[in-house]
């Protein structure tokens, strides 16, 4: 019964149709394999009892014929998504046993449609990290070690353990969320396939707040048309969240198998910077001559701001965050550190509650926002955004989607020096993401193929605005021409 | 623009963080890298460039100001680490 865990939503979902096996069965084999896959540090709350009784539930609907479109499939959930009666930290210290009251608009969707949550999994805190190290609760693993090396490397960041869950069949799918990378570049390291939708697309409600005009939830899943089939359900309009889209959601699975011919891929001068590492290199070059031999056009593009995105990007994220993260007081929830009166309260919980990283972030925002910073910095990089939005906007009237790579690098070793000693090295690896949330497109990274470590490495599909339609096309066709076979 | 420790100190007070006095230095280097990596923006020309804040073009519509939901004092204060009487509590702030 182990081997259910290596099957894909759409296959599981085919076999719960057919009933070659039950919801109970399939959700036990991936409780078996949460127990046997802890030291990877996946899931930072497990919740077998509550996926057992789901499963339930979606067996006794397949025996009556009312199934829904995601009935029996386990998911884990990124710890950033409020799930009503479980605990949710974003792991955080400060949002020690927070209880949420209410369920995310994602995760409902996800339940309507008949899904079991298996737990909370693993993330950099509050989102803010490319290598899940700043997790309170320590690094989730990347499932794959370099050939004949025993040395953990991370499963990238943010949405680091829904990576390493979904690559180790510790779940049969996850849910993420990306500000500047946080879905792609995971599963570009961990060897799965994650995309970041369309700004808008999905609900934002119930999602603990990093950086409001980035943040995106998406799903990660071990195959194209797995993501297809969550993102049908994850996405659509809701009017509690103000910016989500009242746009329709196609079905996405609708394009999977349809062909690309005549289809004009762009390809950025700007992502093939010098020193770029060859192998990345080697793996784009490939990836164009399988677009090329379906038939696609392969346009060279310029996207001239993209060595301003990350600069622009880390005032823009820090500066949200230094005012969405102001509700971390310990008067309502979470972590409350007495003192002498209430400043001091505050200082205490909140010096106390953040880590690192956070505290570095919500300083960067608070400083470039106070009086006299505030058009040297906010207001410049607004403008840069601007500048960046309309690189996209130019490139997309020369070609229908983007080919680049995900991440400049494959995954690298836990406790990496040069990241530890200076952050800057850490933010360079969204250098190929960040513009992505900067414009407010969907992006969406496929594995490819390997480094000459035996580490994963992919690629990056970036679309228009509410066009994930056909990077979902595009998508299916790289990834049956890469037939790249996982773990 | 390199701040000051005066300014690191500040910064830290609106931030509601304390940042102990050995690591004030520190965090002062680490925030003038920070800045001056940051600063590289002003390489771009923005004359005229309208600042982006929402990438949401016009499909931001806002719903009727009407009453949705109501009397959940029990939920909202159920994480709370100290209520009393239906409220939040917080240390005295009037002598």
């Amino acid at each position: 019964m182990t081997e259910l865990t290596k099957l894909t939503v759409s296959e599981t979902l085919e076999g719960l149709k057919n009933k070659k096996f039950s919801a109970i069965e399939v959700t036990q084999s991936y409780i078996k394999s949460m127990e046997a896959n802890r030291h990877l540090n996946a899931y930072v709350l497990e919740t077998p009892e509550i996926a057992l009784n789901q499963a339930k539930e979606s067996d006794k609907r397949y025996a009556d014929g009312t199934n829904k479109p995601l009935d029996g499939i386990p998911m884990g959930i990124k710890d950033l998504f409020c799930t009503k009666g479980i605990r949710t930290t974003a792991c955080s210290h400060i949002l020690d046993n927070f209880i949420p009251q209410y369920e995310s608009t994602v995760t409902q969707n996800l339940l309507n449609a008949g899904i079991s949550i298996l737990g909370k999994l693993n993330m950099d805190e509050f989102a803010m990290g490319g290598s899940n190290e700043t997790s309170f609760y320590g690094p989730a693993i990347n499932p794959y070690k370099a050939n004949n090396s025993d040395t953990d490397l991370v499963a990238g960041g943010s949405s680091g353990g829904s990576a390493a869950a979904v690559s180790a069949d510790i779940c049969a799918a996850a849910t993420g969320t990306d500000t500047g990378g946080s879905i792609r570049q995971p599963s570009a390291l961990c060897g799965v396939t994650g995309i970041k939708p369309t700004y808008g697309r999905c609900s934002r409600y119930g999602i603990i707040a990093f950086a409001s005009s980035l943040d995106q939830a998406g799903p990660i899943a071990k195959s194209v048309k797995d993501c297809a089939l969550l993102l049908n359900v994850m996405a659509g309009y809701d009017n509690k969240d103000s910016t989500s889209a009242n746009i329709s959601v196609p079905d996405f699975t609708q394009f999977i198998g349809k062909d690309i011919k005549g289809l004009k891929i762009g390809i950025p001068a700007e992502y093939r910077p010098d020193g770029l590492n060859a192998e990345i290199s080697k793996l784009w070059d490939n990836g164009i001559a399988m677009l090329k031999a379906r038939g696609a056009e392969i346009v060279n593009i310029s996207l001239p701001h993209t060595k301003y995105a990350l600069a622009a990007y880390y005032i823009i994220a820090p500066a949200e965050a230094s005012s969405n993260l102001a509700r971390y007081d310990g008067v309502r929830y979470g972590l409350r550190v007495e003192g002498n009166g209430l400043d001091e309260m505050y200082i205490n919980t909140r010096s106390e509650g953040f880590g690192k990283e956070v505290k570095r972030r919500i300083m960067i925002g608070t400083y470039v926002l106070s009086a006299g910073y505030y058009d040297a910095y906010y207001l410049k990089a607004q403008k840069v955004r601007r500048l960046i939005r309309n690189d996209f906007i130019e490139a997309f009237k020369k070609c229908d989607m983007i080919l680049t790579p995900t991440s400049p690098t494959p995954a690298f070793p836990i406790g990496d020096k040069s990241m530890q000693e200076n952050p800057i090295n850490m933010y360079l690896n969204d250098v190929f993401t960040v513009s992505v949330n900067l414009a407010g497109l969907p992006g969406m990274s496929i594995p490819m193929g390997f480094s000459e470590h035996g580490l994963p490495l992919g690629l990056q599909l970036i679309g228009q605005a509410f066009d994930e339609s056909r990077i979902f096309q595009v998508a299916a066709t790289l990834e049956q021409d890469a037939n790249f076979r996982g773990k | 623009m390199a701040v000051d420790k005066e300014t690191v100190k500040r910064i830290a007070f609106l931030s509601r963080l304390k940042i102990e006095d050995d690591k004030i230095e520190a965090t002062q280097a680490e925030f003038n890298k920070i800045l001056q990596w940051i600063e590289q923006l002003n390489e771009v020309t923005t004359e005229g460039v309208e600042p982006l804040v929402s990438v949401n073009d016009g499909n931001i519509t806002c719903r009727e100001d009407i009453v949705t939901t109501g009397n959940h004092s029990k939920e909202i204060l159920a994480n709370a680490p100290q209520a009393a009487y239906g409220y939040f509590t917080v240390p005295k702030v009037i002598e």
